[in-house]
């Protein structure tokens, strides 16, 4: 008889050996996510019809050996407390839980810190998802690659053009064993056009003595890293306070995946599918170019639309929305309590909570291709947003064009603007 | 009585619809731009009408010889071998003109009003002078030619000031005149002339023109912008003095009052139409349709939830459902606007298709 092997794959696919942790990040964040996000978390944000983190979780529900979901993060308990209640009730099966940082610990910090948490009911494998992502989360099929190649780690790539990918962290793998041989964070240079997902799967033997040797050596041997620009540091839970501070944020992108990918048991699973991260309100509007988990309209059941109006192609219609007669919304989410009045046209915009578009006025924003991971358009020589953002409780006068602007809440749109942004 | 029409050219400068129509042929308020002067003439008694052209396009003879009978009078073409200025098209037609002794009519063909023949007429002959020119108050008379009079008379011309810098008066030249036919002795054969600045002078000099005050509007409407702007000038004065030929502000679709409808278009439900808008013979306008300030020829069609302001749809154009369409936008003949599809400002070139966006005023070959 061979000797049986130290992981029990066999049992493990049937078993319940793997944990999910979610990082949500916290509201620090937020400002990148303006004008939509001065109230609503991110991770609490609509892309087709449901929370960000909700796309998520029903992606962790379909993997047959998950025990438990762990968020991480450093907003209050009290933002997830109605999501988790919601959530128990759609994924009865999931466990979820909220572990909440005191003080931002970086994505890896945070992982290591709640170690004991996540270690609890001896999961051999646990996927880690970055709660910015929109994508058709192949999980399963990360598991298979773990299985098949025996990994310690596994990451979710995907190519995009050669130009946006030094805005990722940027994967160099050997093509046909699919194993990871460089990672780079926002490179300056090209490097590569398979960029980081965001979404992983780690062996527990190997990431947190990966994370345990990554805080040694940087009490050892402070960083000395420098970002080439300050969106780095922005995107980074780095405080800005002492120096010691500034040495407990471990960050699985800079800090974690380049030295994994000197082990030898790193592998990406490159997904053909749509990703996008949700960075900033625009981004958000363009998750809906695809079908996630469902319709590509979405019209929420206490929301009002009238039979003559024209819904589609992408299009989510929040609670209690009302869409008047003879109005046409494509491309575009319509959030809460905001109403369309008749014979509107929307296109490739978002309208924020309570807003309000007058009779035959025109919202548009200006398409970008899913490919293109920008949210704004160059337009006659000049960077302009491309899609039209309506803030809370904003309205539009009858009549009134907006065209690629951004408006901040409780504005009253008047007249025709274009290419503004809207104090 | 005579009277003589100065066409002139191509009408570029109302392009892209003289594109396919010659200008006195583009239904202003749906009828025909020169059939406008021409019924005013002869509801003054005028027999003879010499159009004065430098091309000579054959539909424009055709279309207008069916009216010779309904108005019982004579159309003449009068073709200038080469640009003969203002005052030389007038020569050229001296058969016609002077072929009695009766003052006759000139007319510029771009100018919409109210067309007080019957009045200058009777002015004319009271001062018995040689010549009177139709003037028109306007606001800012540093931008034109001003009419000054002889002190202490209320219509003798005394001078001719070009843009004046300094306030002289808030006349200027609106483009109709009536005169004897001894001015013509005043022209050179053969010789470009122009009548502002060289024909009238002459005649100022010899005390012999006199001015006549123009009551109510006037514009000149040979290009888009005025055009559009003449059109609610007509109709305003139509709600007026004959508003018969308007639709009832009473029908339900109708907002702000001036629209005109031709009988064979159809108007679909839920629709804001008005103030200031013209629909000519067989268009079709959808359900929700919002239109303002436009012009819509014959044998269009608008969709359903459209938005149409400042516009002049050409013939057999099709616009599409929540199409937007404003800032003075012309669709030439036969043009396609695409559903959803914004223009701002777009001159579009006969049988185009838009399928994209115009978002800065452009031309669309």
């Amino acid at each position: 008889m061979l000797q049986v092997p130290h992981r029990e794959k066999a049992n493990g696919a049937a078993g319940k050996d793997t944990k999910a942790v979610i990082l949500v990040g916290g509201p620090s964040r937020g400002t990148r996510f303006r004008p939509l996000s001065l109230d609503v978390p991110k991770p609490l944000f609509d892309v087709a019809g449901h929370p960000i983190i909700w796309h998520c979780l029903t992606a962790i529900a379909k993997v047959p050996s998950i025990q438990e979901v762990c968020m991480i993060g450093y907003y209050d308990e009290a933002v997830f407390k109605d999501f988790i209640k919601e959530a128990a009730t759609e994924f009865p099966n999931l466990p979820i839980k909220y572990l909440r940082e005191y003080q931002a610990l970086g994505t890896a910090g945070g992982l290591y810190h709640f170690r004991d948490a996540i270690l609890k009911g001896r999961p051999e494998r646990i996927f880690v998802l970055n709660s910015d992502v929109c994508c058709s989360f192949p999980l399963n099929e990360m598991a298979k690659l773990f299985d098949d190649k025996d990994a310690e780690a596994v990451i979710l790539g995907t190519r995009v053009s050669q130009d946006a990918a030094t805005n990722f962290g940027c994967i160099v793998s050997d093509q046909h064993s699919r194993r990871v041989l460089h990672y780079v964070e926002k490179p300056e240079s090209q490097i590569s056009n398979l960029i980081n997902c965001g979404v992983y799967l780690f062996s527990v033997d190997a990431i947190f003595p990966s994370i345990r040797s990554a805080i040694k050596r940087r009490t050892d041997r402070p960083r000395l890293v420098s970002y080439p620009s300050s969106e780095n540091l922005e995107s980074s839970f780095m405080a800005d306070e002492d120096e010691e501070r500034k040495n407990e944020v471990i960050r699985l992108e800079q800090d974690i995946l380049s030295d994994l990918a000197d082990s030898k048991q790193f592998f990406v699973h490159e997904t053909k599918d749509f990703w996008r991260q949700i960075k900033t309100a625009g981004s958000a509007s363009s998750p809906n170019h695809r079908p996630l988990s469902s319709p590509p309209v979405f019209i929420h059941p206490s929301a009002q639309v009238d039979p003559t109006a024209k819904l589609g192609p992408n299009v989510s219609i929040g609670p209690r929305a009302v869409i008047g007669a003879g109005a046409r919304v494509k491309e575009s989410i319509v959030l809460e309590d905001a109403e369309i009045k008749h014979d509107a046209c929307v296109l490739y915009s978002i309208v924020g909570w309570n807003s309000r578009v007058g009779a035959w006025a025109r919202v548009e924003g200006t398409p970008t291709p899913v490919t293109s991971h920008s949210t704004s358009v160059v337009k006659n020589g000049v960077k302009v947003q491309s899609i039209t953002i309506l803030g809370k409780e904003c309205g539009v006068g009858d009549e009134v064009r907006v065209q690629n602007c951004v408006c901040l809440p409780f504005k009253e749109l008047k007249r025709d603007v274009a290419n503004e942004v809207i104090m | 009585m005579k009277a003589l029409i100065l066409v002139g050219g191509f009408g570029t400068r109302l392009r892209p619809l003289t594109l396919t129509m010659p200008k006195p042929l583009v239904e202003f308020a749906n009828k025909p731009m020169i059939l406008h002067q021409i019924e005013a003439l002869a509801a003054v008694g005028v027999t003879d009408v010499v159009l004065a052209v430098n091309y000579r396009p054959e539909i424009m003879e055709r279309v207008l010889k069916q009216y010779e009978d309904q108005l019982g009078l004579k159309i003449h073409f009068s073709l200038e071998p080469e640009p003969l200025g203002t005052a030389g098209p007038l020569k050229l037609a001296e058969e016609i003109l002077a072929k009695d002794n009766s003052p006759f009519f000139v007319l510029n063909s771009d100018v919409t009003c109210e067309f007080p023949f019957k009045q200058l007429v009777e002015f004319h002959k009271a001062h018995g002078d040689e010549g009177t020119i139709v003037v028109t108050k306007v606001e800012e008379p540093s931008k034109y030619g001003v009419v000054v009079h002889k002190p202490n008379h209320p219509s003798r011309i005394d001078r001719f000031v070009e843009k004046p810098v300094e306030f002289v008066g808030n006349r200027i030249n609106a483009g109709l005149y009536i005169l004897n036919p001894s001015v013509l002795d005043r022209i050179e054969k053969n010789r470009p002339t122009s009548i502002e600045q060289e024909t009238f002078p002459a005649v100022v000099r010899d005390g012999q023109l006199h001015s006549f005050d123009l009551e109510g509007f006037w514009m000149d409407v040979g290009q888009p912008k005025d055009f559009l702007t003449g059109t609610c000038l007509y109709l305003s004065s139509l709600a007026k003095k004959n508003p018969k030929l308007l639709v009832s502000p009473s029908e339900s679709y109708v907002h702000g009052g001036n629209v005109m409808v031709d009988e064979t278009a159809k108007i679909g439900k839920n629709c804001r139409i008005g103030p200031n808008v013209v629909i000519g013979k067989n268009c079709v306008i959808g359900d929700g349709v919002r239109l303002q300030r436009c012009t819509i020829l014959p044998g269009s069609k608008v969709k359903d939830h459209a938005w149409i302001k400042s516009t002049i749809v050409g013939w057999n154009s099709t616009v599409g459902k929540w199409a937007r369409l404003e800032n003075v936008t012309v669709l030439g003949d036969d043009v396609t606007i695409g559903d959803e599809i914004y223009v701002n400002g777009g001159s579009i070139l006969p049988h185009k298709s838009i399928k994209a966006n115009v978002d800065i005023p452009a031309i669309i070959m």
